[in-house]
């Protein structure tokens, strides 16, 4: 009988026109296709995406050129010279990061002490050319300011797990 | 010379006509059908398709194929060159030149040769050179083995569409493909088509129909997991677009023949009156167009074919059935008393 019935259905081709039923059913189905450049999907709060120095609410850069983040990344691509400024802090005079090697790990967020380099939501920083890539420290402050109420909200959900 | 325009010139310039006739829509409809194509599988992928070129991305073909004209005709250093750019010529070539004898409606054909069935067999078993040609001109492995793959493929196949062929000329008694739909007309309406009676042949014809045309779940030739693209894999700008009409010119070739031979052509479904007072030749295009969409739909449904598989398939399942089925239709249509020489 089986092989009645497995004989019947190679003939009849079953298998065959009920998959074909099946992709036939899924065409009308509602699309579930995001029209990019418009739509956008969710991104967790964790998403490392382009990076950014912060500053303190009163101006003051975050960074205290500690080179915790130079030290950790896997890629080395991050660059940084410090020296002493006029008022005794300990500041950057040069904090760069070549975005071409950088592997996107957030090892440099983690080791941060300070908060002060992270990477934040936004993904879409493509350029023409590979020097606009090399970001030096104008740039991530730029960015910093530009992103700080996404990156504050980013790390206050994230704080309790931290 | 208003005798040599008479009897050389109009009748030469009404066939160029007529050629232009035929091949314009012929042409849009490869264009569209690339852009169909995407529509059909996106939409079964839960996907939207080309949507952003013109309204719904209806100008997306016009986008691909200005962009194919624009690009550079990359030759390989090691290729043979003539045999490189001829292969697709002819590919394509062949995929227009068999148009001539599809009977677009009562009359409506270019030329209505005695053997129209045995001409689109022949040239669509010529549609085999192209590919071998560029796989073996391209000099590369890749190439090659889709060129093979193609030509054993397209020759197993061949033989039992042979013989699903010879069961529906049979019943018909003609070669010619007028004849043959004509032959299809009767007071059943649609349930004189062939595809009723010969249904299992109307099923294999049309499976080997999609290995003919190197389609889903047959696409050996251009595997893109094995062979990247097989036969086409060196090709680039308007080489490989002729390449791309050529097989989709072939698939229309393929609709329009199932639907000669099995789906009635021009015949409406049934001869009554709103049905009979659209032209012929609309009744012809939706009948391609819906095993068109079949195709299509095949291709969103199944995976591909492993080689040994399709082998087994075309010479162990297709070949005997067909065969059997010869023997059968000529044993019923004698004993019946309904062969055509019979009448």
């Amino acid at each position: 009988m089986s092989f009645m019935d497995r004989a019947a259905r190679t003939i009849f081709l079953s298998e065959l026109i009920s998959g074909l039923g099946l992709t036939f059913r899924y065409m009308f189905r509602p699309k579930v296709t995001l029209n990019y450049p418009y739509e956008k999907g969710p991104i967790s709060p964790r998403f490392r995406g382009e990076h950014a120095l912060r500053r303190y609410p009163n101006g003051e850069e975050r960074c205290i050129a500690c080179k915790l983040c130079e030290a950790i990344c896997p890629a080395q691509a991050i660059t940084i010279e410090a020296e002493p400024r006029a008022d005794g802090s300990r500041r950057t005079t040069r904090y760069d990061i070549d975005m071409v090697k950088c592997i996107y790990c957030g090892y440099c967020q983690e080791a941060c002490p300070v908060d002060a380099i992270v990477e934040g939501p936004n993904f879409e920083f493509s350029t023409e050319t590979r020097e606009e890539l090399l970001y030096d420290k104008d740039r991530l402050l730029a960015n910093g300011d530009r992103w700080e109420s996404e990156i504050a909200a980013n790390l206050a959900a994230e704080a309790p797990y931290r | 010379m208003a005798e040599l325009w008479a009897t050389l010139i109009w009748p030469v310039l009404w066939t160029a006509i007529k050629i232009v006739i035929i091949v314009g829509p012929l042409m849009l409809a490869i264009a569209y059908l690339t852009f169909v194509e995407r529509k059909v599988i996106a939409a079964m992928h839960l996907r939207k398709g080309p949507n952003v070129v013109g309204p719904f991305g209806l100008l997306q073909p016009m986008a691909d194929g200005l962009k194919l004209l624009l690009k550079e005709t990359v030759v390989p250093s090691r290729a043979n060159r003539s045999v490189f750019v001829i292969a697709p010529m002819i590919t394509f070539i062949l995929a227009l030149v068999a148009w001539a004898v599809i009977p677009f409606g009562e009359g409506l054909v270019l030329a209505n040769i005695n053997v129209g069935i045995l001409y689109l067999f022949a040239i669509s078993s010529l549609g085999v050179y192209g590919i071998v040609m560029a796989g073996w001109a391209s000099n590369s492995k890749y190439a090659f083995l889709g060129g093979l793959r193609s030509a054993a493929q397209m020759v197993s196949y061949e033989v039992s569409m042979g013989f699903v062929i010879i069961t529906v000329l049979l019943c018909v008694g003609s070669l010619n493909l007028s004849d043959i739909v004509l032959a299809q007309k009767g007071s059943w309406g649609l349930f004189n088509w062939y595809v009723f009676p010969l249904l299992p042949m109307a099923v294999i014809f049309f499976v080997s129909t999609l290995a003919e045309t190197n389609r889903h779940p047959f696409d050996l030739p251009e595997a893109e997991a094995e062979l990247v693209s097989g036969y086409n894999v060196e090709y680039s700008s308007m080489t490989f677009a002729l390449f791309f009409l050529g097989e989709y010119g072939n698939m229309i070739l393929m609709s329009a023949m199932t639907s000669v031979l099995f789906l009635g052509g021009w015949l409406p479904p049934f001869d009554v009156v709103p049905l009979n007072w659209i032209p012929g030749p609309i009744w012809f295009a939706l009948k391609i167009a819906a095993c068109l969409f079949v195709f299509l739909w095949v291709r969103a449904t199944l995976p591909r074919y492993r080689y040994d598989q399709l082998m087994r398939l075309g010479w162990k399942v297709f070949l005997p059935i067909s065969l059997v089925a010869v023997v059968v239709v000529s044993g019923f249509l004698v004993a019946s008393g309904m062969a055509p020489g019979a009448r």
